[in-house]
């Protein structure tokens, strides 16, 4: 690898203004990855099937993997010293900036695959463009991650497909879970003066260009699922600004535990 | 056809390299072959093991009866002659 765009070399020519943006904007990478990792991982032992707990495993240890990188990264655009863990496990809930989709409680099966669907979508066309960042740091984490993601959205739209177009109950649930969290999907595209700043200057993409792409795909899986796309909604927005649900909370008692106990602790 | 409650068996085969056998894996419960496919990637690659997948319902597959396998393999034990063991290999032939 050419030494000169190693992120480490890039992140040593970045102005402090740049620097920050950019650390701001990874964290929160970050914690989207990390808080949906974590909520698929509560599935682990308790999936409807084998198969299915497994692939939610997977799926939650790929954006764990991520979360990792990103976190690392972050540290280093922060240039405090921090590490992965101090940047996961020692921060407040206002601290985190993840969009408030990939908090909200795992619900029926239903709720997860919806959930992970609507998320899966904007993810895999982010991280396409973002392999295309002339931040070294990020494009590589993009391009190690969009095979995976890729694999996501699969898996989503093939069970949005089959949970909607199969039994009566299913059905019902998973037009539920649609209703219920459709009102959530809107801040993914909602940029933040942070994601303002970073796509002027082309660091990351305009959100507004990915959306087109989102919009068919969804579309087109919601038609063969024969579901129906909820008009008209007021869609919900905070996270991406620190406000969250109530849910944030218990969630990061929970994760954050055993550092809050044991500091320090490594195993 | 009957409500079913339970999703079908399917049987995976596994290819760990390009030039290689599918291999029997095991098997796993899908509802039709795209997510047996989809299961299978989840439940048998996880560790690298694979570079192409088939499924099978396990009901296509069509076994022999174990209760004849005195009769069907026995016979086979006493016919060392169909072994290709007899034959003197000439030097020059490298990688028998």
């Amino acid at each position: 690898m050419d030494l000169h765009h190693t992120p480490t070399a890039a992140v040593q020519t970045y102005s402090p203004e740049l620097r920050a943006l950019l650390f701001g904007y990874t964290l929160q990478l970050a914690d989207t990855s990390l808080i949906l990792g974590h909520r698929l991982s509560e599935w682990c032992g308790h999936g409807p099937i084998l198969e299915q707990d497994l692939a939610m495993a997977n799926i939650a240890l790929d954006l764990i993997g991520e979360t990792r990188s990103l976190y690392q990264y972050a540290a280093e655009l922060e240039g405090k010293g921090h590490s992965e863990d101090d940047l996961a496990y020692l921060r407040e809930a206002v601290d985190y900036k993840n969009p408030l989709l990939v908090e909200l409680p795992n619900g029926d099966f239903g709720d997860t695959v919806m959930r992970q669907f609507l998320f899966d979508g904007f993810h895999l066309f982010l991280l396409k463009e973002l392999q295309n960042s002339p931040d070294p740091g990020l494009a590589a984490i993009a391009a190690k991650s969009f095979k995976e993601a890729s694999y996501h959205l699969k898996w989503s739209s093939e069970w949005i497909i089959r949970l909607g177009d199969g039994t009566e109950e299913s059905k019902r649930r998973i037009q539920k879970a649609l209703a219920n969290l459709w009102r959530y999907s809107g801040e993914l595209y909602t940029m933040t003066q942070t994601e303002q700043q970073l796509a002027q200057s082309e660091f990351i993409p305009d959100y507004a260009t990915l959306q087109p792409q989102w919009d068919a795909h969804v579309a087109r899986v919601f038609a063969e699922a024969t579901l129906e796309v909820p008009q008209n909604v007021f869609m919900q927005q905070g996270g991406k600004t620190g406000r969250h649900t109530e849910h944030l909370g218990y969630l990061l008692t929970e994760l954050q535990y055993l550092q809050r106990a044991y500091p320090g602790l490594e195993w | 056809m009957s409500q079913q409650k339970e999703w079908p068996l399917w049987e995976v085969f596994i290819r760990s390299k390009q030039g290689l056998d599918h291999k029997h894996v095991g098997s796993l419960h899908a509802a039709d072959a795209e997510m047996a496919i989809q299961n299978a990637r989840d439940v048998y690659t996880r560790r690298m093991e694979g570079v192409s997948i088939w499924v099978v319902e396990s009901r296509n597959v069509h076994a022999s009866n174990p209760d004849e396998a005195a009769a069907f393999f026995d016979p086979a034990n006493d016919k060392v002659y169909r072994h290709p063991t007899f034959y003197e290999v000439p030097a020059e032939i490298k990688n028998m």
